[in-house]
């Protein structure tokens, strides 16, 4: 069967060619495969597509797809591998659509994919301003797609949209100052007619915003400042100036709920990082998830995590929207594992909080009041934190499964940091840091985990900290199962129908576990960091699981 | 698989205490008493005012130079210092500064404290003498390699002077336990055949364990065939018995050493 005959094959007719036999595979077929927003509305009934960075607008990373099982996932074999030709950790999540798959590569190459074979049709290079500025790496975590365009937010905060048939730029819109050191690494958010972005910027004294454009032209729509201006409510938890650089980014994909028609973001933390006493107040929205109106940006509802946050906590983490029984009552709800170690359960219709229990050692705070209000308990200077600094989890996706009703997702165990903050000028597109932190380790000096993984020698131990894949049950608050790594991880999640979890770690190891139980069914050795979840999907009828591992993208499907 | 890492862990849940613990008297001991709290605080402000203009806050803006951990390109005992503060080196590049004795003493004493203000400074002494200690009196050649002679069980040392300061070589000298990195805690492991094997950590994940055995051969364990895994904290390295000015020496000596040019 040739290419152009599968990137033609809409979910819908894929499902139909399988009804009527493989002889109609033969036969050429040119199906409109425009998406719209409503089939990622609906993706759930075409799982052998991954339409948008989450997998669907509710954010669970849980794929409907089967052919992988328990039984026969030790036939995993690698098909094919894509090694990317700029070094740095690859944060890029692919989607695959209509047997097409879009990736970027460092620093904003986006990339057509044939998802059989890893061979590449186009390669999209944007040449951002020499004078982006990111805190933590030239990072990009994949495009959205919507109809016939692609989209992505690249390092010097621009937008663009690009021809998914050829990879022709479209159109090009500045979405911050890139002399102000905003940026995008995110994925955008599609949704109707518009494409949402946030930014990035939160080292460097921005005031974050997420922006809507028109994705016909790239004009803006709407902006929702993360930071309030004057008379706006909220403004009151800021003092003097300092919410002109107060930070607040937006720098992970946020999620949709198509009937409440409000999208969900998780804000980053306030500036400068270490020093709260120099910007008095709960700082607002910093470390919150806040609703929008997806057609006006108004603020429906927030939620804050972490008033005043001294630890870098950034709320970034990918709020997952899961319908499920609380309390005897079937309800609209919001799962979220925060950098600040604890786990959260919201009502997504009203903000309302309705439990928090840490996952893993907490002293910044005593406990969570009624309202879900953290009740501080700041440690004695030169005393460690826990959680450190890169949090109890962190911007990597979790994932949840209706199946199993556990929450799954990557924790930093035994991990603290000393913090010591101090007073920072602000200077536009200037770090702007408030002091700085060590991690806590048993020598002086000795070495401890970072942002990331350089070196193939974990000198710095479990002791300093390590990895743990929790199975979380919401309604009891408790972990179901843990799966314990030596090294700390940044591995996203991946559920699927089958009752399997996919992830991986800096380590380099692949997983696959009983999502159930948290057997390990399947491993393997892929040897550079994995620092995002793997996506499934399915070609000409065979399910595939891409993952990015150091440098390299590999696909896995079942032995022929 | 996991229990083992567990019981890893939980034996490691003691540090907590090492951390929090009293500062040990041996620190005030073994310090340089030529070098009070005050002259520290002297030399601090004025390295602030002299030497932090070239040589930056941090110590390490002069390239092959690094004040705060102890790497100069020339100059190794405190009367070196002495020396080149005085007289400048380089035709000019570093001018020759014009201080009172109790001025220079504090520089000094602020370089040896790690530029920390509140800190005790480190008694660095001779490097020739300490070598004949190294070598001699206190035992180190016995465990520890330099320049490829001596054996290969306990950490190489030909680059140590580059990469410790004389805070960090004062400690594990004086309390080994305390200054142990975690990467380079001893192992014990018995495989299901019986066998036991010893060594030195090198590299370990979730599933493995890279060491150096007490046969000087690299090894490479699979947890999942060991019915036994242990990672100890205590050091085979034990407490110098060496007096407070041969420490001083040692010191010198191990400062001195850079690797190869």
């Amino acid at each position: 069967m040739n290419t152009v005959q599968r990137t033609r094959l809409t979910g819908l007719a894929l499902k139909g060619l399988l009804a009527f036999g493989p002889a109609l595979l033969l036969a050429p077929l040119h199906i409109d495969a425009q998406v719209d927003s409503d089939r990622i509305v609906n993706s759930a009934d075409e799982p052998e597509n991954w339409l948008t960075y989450n997998g669907s607008y509710s954010s669970q990373r849980y794929s409907g797809l089967t052919q992988i099982t328990a039984v026969n996932v030790t036939d995993l074999e690698s098909k094919w591998v894509i090694q990317n030709q700029v070094f740095g950790a690859w944060q890029s999540n692919p989607i695959v659509v209509d047997g097409i798959m879009y990736v970027t590569q460092r620093p904003n190459d986006v990339m057509a994919v044939d998802p059989v074979t890893g061979r590449v049709f186009w390669v999209y290079r944007y040449d951002n301003s020499p004078n982006a500025r990111v805190c933590c790496g030239a990072n990009n975590r994949g495009v959205a797609i919507l109809d016939d365009k692609v989209f992505m937010g690249t390092l010097d905060a621009h937008l663009v949209a690009v021809d998914a048939t050829n990879g022709q730029l479209l159109w090009d819109t500045e979405v911050g100052d890139v002399n102000a050191a905003y940026s995008i690494t995110m994925a955008p958010l599609v949704v109707k007619d518009k494409v949402l972005v946030g930014v990035g910027g939160g080292e460097f004294g921005i005031r974050g915003f997420v922006a809507a454009y028109d994705a016909d032209t790239g004009e803006e729509a709407w902006r929702f400042y993360t930071i309030p201006g004057p008379g706006e409510p909220g403004h009151d938890s800021w003092e003097g100036d300092d919410w002109e650089h107060g930070g607040a980014p937006v720098w992970v994909t946020g999620s949709y709920d198509a009937d409440l028609n409000l999208v969900y973001w998780g804000v980053g933390n306030p500036g400068p990082d270490w020093n709260p006493g120099q910007r008095p107040g709960d700082n607002l929205y910093s470390d919150s998830a806040i609703a929008l109106d997806a057609d006006t940006g108004e603020l429906v509802w927030h939620f804050q995590f972490t008033p005043n946050d001294g630890y870098d906590y950034d709320s970034v983490q990918v709020p997952i929207l899961v319908d499920i029984e609380w309390n005897g009552e079937l309800r609209r709800l919001m799962l979220w594992a925060n950098r600040n170690g604890y786990f959260y359960v919201l009502d997504r219709v009203t903000g309302e909080f309705l439990t928090g229990t840490p996952f893993v050692k907490v002293n910044w705070s005593s406990g969570l009041e009624e309202s879900g209000r953290p009740i501080p308990t700041p440690q004695p200077a030169g005393s460690p934190t826990w959680p450190g600094n890169q949090g109890g989890t962190n911007w990597y996706p979790p994932a949840f499964s209706p199946s199993t009703e556990l929450f799954y997702f990557s924790a930093w165990e035994d991990y603290a940091s000393i913090y010591r903050p101090a007073e920072s000028a602000f200077s536009p597109g200037r770090a702007f840091l408030g002091g700085g932190f060590d991690v806590l380790t048993p020598v002086p000096g000795a070495p401890s985990p970072g942002i990331g993984r350089t070196t193939p020698i974990n000198n710095w131990t479990d002791v300093t900290g390590h990895g743990t894949v929790m199975a979380w049950d919401p309604r009891t608050g408790q972990t179901r199962w843990r799966y314990e790594q030596f090294d700390v991880s940044d591995g996203g999640m991946l559920t699927t129908a089958s009752d399997l979890l996919f992830t991986g770690g800096r380590e380099g190891h692949f997983h696959a576990l009983d999502a159930q139980t948290g057997e390990l069914l399947w491993r393997a050795s892929l040897g550079g960091q994995i620092v995002m979840a793997p996506v499934t999907f399915m070609v000409d009828g065979e399910q595939y699981i891409s993952v990015i591992s150091g440098n390299t993208l590999v696909t896995f499907g079942l032995r022929d | 698989m996991r229990n083992f890492s567990r019981a890893v862990l939980l034996c490691c849940a003691a540090l907590g205490t090492l951390l929090a613990g009293p500062e040990r008297g041996t620190a005030q001991e073994f310090a340089d008493h030529r070098y009070t709290s005050e002259a520290i605080e002297a030399g601090s402000r004025i390295y602030v005012a002299d030497c932090a203009l070239c040589h930056g806050r941090g110590g390490g803006d002069v390239d092959g130079v690094d004040i705060r951990r102890g790497v100069f390109r020339t100059v190794s005992s405190d009367e070196d210092l002495r020396r080149i503060i005085t007289t400048g080196v380089d035709r000019g590049r570093m001018p020759a500064f014009d201080l009172q004795p109790f001025e220079l003493d504090g520089v000094v004493a602020y370089i040896r404290a790690g530029f920390d203000p509140n800190g005790v400074a480190v008694k660095v002494g001779d490097a020739a003498r300490g070598q004949a200690i190294f070598q001699g009196a206190g035992d180190c050649a016995s465990c520890h390699r330099v320049n490829g002679q001596g054996p290969l069980t306990a950490p190489d040392l030909s680059e140590i002077g580059a990469i410790r300061n004389p805070a960090a070589l004062q400690r594990t000298l004086l309390d080994p336990s305390a200054a142990l990195l975690p990467i380079n805690r001893p192992i014990r492991a018995v495989t299901r055949s019986g066998e036991t094997i010893r060594g030195r950590r090198l590299n370990e994940d979730t599933y493995s364990v890279q060491l150096i055995d007490s046969e000087e051969r690299l090894r490479s364990l699979v947890k999942a065939d060991l019915v036994e895994y242990e990672v100890s904290e205590t050091p085979i390295m034990e407490p110098t018995t060496l007096s407070a000015d041969q420490v001083a020496d040692v010191i010198g000596y191990l400062l001195s050493l850079r690797g190869l040019p």
